[in-house]
C-alpha cells in the first residue's frame, strides 16, 4: 500500500491544519487508483463541524459528504479518503479515529506541535477493522486537477 | 424502483456500483433489500438486531430520514436515496473514555461527587502522568493516583529499594529490598488498581532523556530530591508545555505549587525559575538522605501533590498555580504565598535564553566525574575463596535477610556501614555484597568519598548472583 501525494495538495492540507491550530481541521482527498497503490491529485477543505471544543475531534456534515461524492463523480475521479489533524498530538489514530473510520478510506493524519506542521501519515482500515500505515511515497511533481 | 447511491468506501461491497435500483418501498425494505442482495454490505448498514447502524446516515432526496419517518419514510419510483457515512473522528479526548462494569463500580465514590461526576473521571482515564521519583514523594502520590484511576502513569527512577526507605517510602515493604522502585512500584499499583497501565523508566533523568520521556505525558509530578533533577523537570516541563506539579520536603518542612500551568485564557503560569532563578551553592541545602526526614511528612505533602495532579487533569477546582504552599510540621503552621511570573525569566520571560536542556550538574555546581567502582565476578570470589586468598568480605544487607542466607561475610547494614569504616582493611582486598549489587555499590561511593578507600571490590549480582554462579544449593529469596 502505497500512497502518493501531488505537492499542492499537500501544501494545501499543511496549510489548513496550520491554520486550524489548536483546532482540528479536516477534509477530502481525491486522486486515482491502482491495485492497492493510491495517487492522490486533489483535496477539499471542510468545516469541521463538530459542535463545542474542535481541539480533540472533527466531524463533517452529511451534506458536505454528498458534495465531495458529486465532486468526484463530476471530475472523474475516485474519493479516496479523508485528512484531518492532530494538534498537539501524533500523527497516528486514536481508538475513536478507528471505531469512528469507514472501510476502504485513506485517513491522513497532519501531526501540527505548537502550531507547526510536524509529519502527515496514512492509515487505511484492514478487513478486522485494525488500521494499517499507507506508505506515503516522497512527492513527485504530477499532474494538476 | 428507487435508486440508492452508494458511498465509495460501501462500492467495494456492491460489485464497484455506485448507483444501485432498488424494488422497495420503504427505506426499512430498502435496507433489507440492499443486505440481502449484498451480504457483504449487510453488517456495514445494519447492527445484529436489524437496525440501521448509528453511524450511516439515510437521505431521501435532500432530507435525512431523521427528518422524515425514519426508517417507515416511504419512497416513490424516482426517489433518490444517499447512504452518507458519518466522517468523524479526531485525536480524542475524555468523551470517547468508556469504562466497564468494575470500574464504574470502584470509582463510584468519586462518579457520586456533585461537580466531578462521571467526566471528571473520564478525565482521569484518559490522562497520562509522569511522577519523577518513586521515593517518599513519589509513593503517596503514585499510589493515589493509580488508586484515583489515572489512566496512564509513568514512573522515572534509577533508585533500588533500601531498608532506610521504608520509614517514609510506603509503596515498598521488606520483601523488595534490593529491587529496583520503578518494577517494585509498578507491581503494586497494578496490584491497587489493575484497570490502568504503568509504564517504567529505570533510568536516571537526564538532559539527554527527559524530553523524550515527558513529551508523551500530559502532566508532569516532580517527587524529586537535589535541585539538577528539579531545574532539569521545570525546564523541561516548560520547553514542552507541561503543567509540573512541584512539592518538596526537608526535615519537618514541605512545600507544594502548580508551575507552567496554562489558565483558561491560554496565559502559563509561574515556573520554578520565576521563583529561584538560580539554584544554592552546592551542599547549602542537603538532600533528605543527608539532612534527614520525618517520615509522615511526605506522606502529607505528597498526598497535596496528588490532588493537585487531580485538580489540574479534571479542571475542578482552583489548581495551586501563582500559588506557594509551604507547611511547618512543628508549628502545624501553613503559609500560602502569591507568585508570579518574572520577566527576567531565562526560560519563558521578556528575553528567553535557555532553548534547550543544559547540563544541569554543572548550572548547580555539583559535576563529579564519578569512577567507576571495581567489581568482582562470582567465579572470580569463588577463586580467591577456594585458594585461601587474603581478602575481607562484607554483606550490607539487613540482618533478616542474612538469616536467610549467607556466604559468611560479615553482616554491616547499609546504614551502618561509615561507622564500621575503622574495621574495614586497607591492606587486603574487602569485597562488599548485598542482595543483586545495588546497595552494595553505595556502600562503596560512601566509603570511597568518605574515607578514601581504594581497595574495595563491588560483588557483581550480589548474593543471588553468587548462588545461581557458584553455589545453587543455597536458598534464594
Amino acid at each position: 500500500m502505497a500512497l502518493q501525494i501531488e505537492p499542492n495538495a499537500l501544501a494545501n492540507m499543511i496549510a489548513d491544519a496550520e491554520k486550524s491550530f489548536p483546532d482540528e481541521c479536516c477534509g477530502f482527498v481525491f486522486g486515482e487508483e491502482s491495485g492497492t497503490n493510491r495517487l492522490i491529485l486533489g483535496m477539499q477543505v471542510v468545516d469541521n463541524a463538530k459542535p463545542g471544543d474542535k481541539r480533540r475531534r472533527f466531524e463533517i456534515t452529511s451534506a458536505d459528504y454528498m458534495k465531495a461524492e458529486r465532486f468526484a463523480e463530476e471530475r472523474n475521479l475516485l474519493l479516496l479518503g479523508v485528512y484531518h489533524s492532530h494538534p498537539n498530538h501524533p500523527a497516528i489514530p486514536s481508538e475513536h479515529d478507528r471505531l469512528a473510520a469507514q472501510p476502504y478510506f485513506s485517513y491522513l493524519i497532519l501531526s501540527v506541535m505548537d502550531g507547526r506542521f510536524e509529519i502527515t501519515r496514512s492509515w487505511r482500515l484492514n478487513d478486522e477493522h485494525q488500521f494499517e500505515e499507507e506508505n506515503i511515497v516522497q512527492s513527485v511533481h504530477i499532474k494538476k486537477i | 424502483m428507487a435508486t440508492v447511491i452508494i458511498p465509495t468506501p460501501l462500492r467495494k461491497f456492491t460489485n464497484n456500483a455506485s448507483r444501485v435500483s432498488v424494488n422497495a418501498t420503504t427505506v426499512k425494505e430498502l435496507v433489507n433489500d440492499l443486505s440481502l442482495n449484498f451480504p457483504e454490505l449487510k453488517k456495514h448498514l445494519q447492527d445484529e438486531t436489524g437496525n440501521i447502524r448509528s453511524f450511516i446516515n439515510i437521505f431521501v432526496g435532500d432530507d435525512d430520514i431523521r427528518n422524515l419517518q425514519q426508517e417507515n419514510t416511504t419512497l416513490s419510483n424516482d426517489t433518490l436515496v444517499s447512504i452518507v457515512p458519518a466522517i468523524a473522528g479526531g485525536s480524542g479526548d475524555h468523551h470517547n473514555v468508556e469504562f466497564s462494569k468494575e470500574e464504574l463500580a470502584r470509582y463510584n465514590r468519586h462518579i457520586i461527587i456533585p461537580g466531578f461526576g462521571k467526566e471528571a473521571q473520564q478525565k482521569l482515564k484518559a490522562a497520562k502522568v509522569l511522577v519523577i521519583g518513586s521515593g517518599g514523594l513519589g509513593s503517596p502520590v503514585l499510589l493515589y493516583l493509580a488508586a484515583a484511576g489515572i489512566g496512564t502513569l509513568g514512573i522515572v527512577d534509577f533508585d533500588v529499594v533500601e531498608d532506610s526507605n521504608l520509614h517514609r517510602q510506603v509503596l515498598f515493604g521488606v520483601d523488595e529490598i534490593g529491587q529496583p522502585k520503578v518494577a517494585a512500584a509498578r507491581k503494586r499499583l497494578l496490584s491497587l488498581n489493575p484497570h490502568i497501565q504503568v509504564n517504567i523508566y529505570n533510568t536516571q533523568l537526564n538532559s539527554q532523556n527527559a524530553l523524550d520521556i515527558i513529551k508523551e505525558y500530559d502532566v508532569v509530578a516532580d517527587g524529586t530530591d537535589n535541585f539538577p533533577t528539579r531545574y532539569l523537570v521545570n525546564d523541561a516541563s516548560v520547553l514542552l508545555n507541561k503543567p509540573n506539579v512541584y512539592a518538596s520536603i526537608f526535615q519537618f518542612e514541605g512545600q507544594v505549587s502548580v508551575f507552567n500551568y496554562t489558565n483558561a485564557a491560554g496565559e502559563p503560569g509561574p515556573n520554578y525559575r520565576d521563583l529561584y532563578p538560580t539554584p544554592p551553592p552546592p551542599g547549602l541545602v542537603p538532600s533528605c538522605a543527608e539532612g534527614g526526614v520525618l517520615g509522615v511528612l511526605p506522606g502529607i505533602i505528597g498526598s497535596l501533590q496528588a490532588l493537585e495532579v487531580i485538580k489540574v487533569i479534571t479542571g475542578v477546582g482552583e489548581p495551586l498555580s501563582g500559588r506557594f504552599f509551604t507547611f511547618d510540621a512543628l508549628s502545624f503552621e501553613t503559609r500560602t504565598f502569591n507568585i508570579r511570573r518574572n520577566p527576567a525569566n531565562p526560560l519563558n520571560g521578556e528575553n528567553p535564553t535557555i532553548k534547550t536542556l543544559i547540563d544541569y550538574e554543572q548550572f548547580c555546581g555539583m559535576k563529579a566525574v564519578e569512577k567507576p567502582i571495581k567489581e568482582i565476578s562470582a567465579k572470580e570470589l569463588y577463586d580467591w575463596q577456594v585458594k585461601g586468598d587474603a581478602f575481607q568480605i562484607i554483606d550490607v544487607r539487613e540482618p533478616h535477610e542474612y538469616d536467610i542466607v549467607n556466604i559468611g561475610a560479615e553482616l554491616v547494614p547499609l546504614a551502618t556501614v561509615a561507622a564500621y569504616a575503622p574495621n574495614i582493611s586497607r591492606d587486603t582486598r574487602v569485597v562488599i555484597h548485598c542482595k543483586m549489587g545495588g546497595r552494595s555499590a553505595k556502600a562503596i561511593r560512601e566509603l570511597e568519598e568518605k574515607f578514601g578507600f581504594e581497595n574495595l571490590y563491588n560483588l557483581k549480582g550480589g548474593i543471588l548472583g553468587y548462588i545461581d554462579e557458584v553455589k545453587p544449593e543455597l536458598t534464594k529469596y
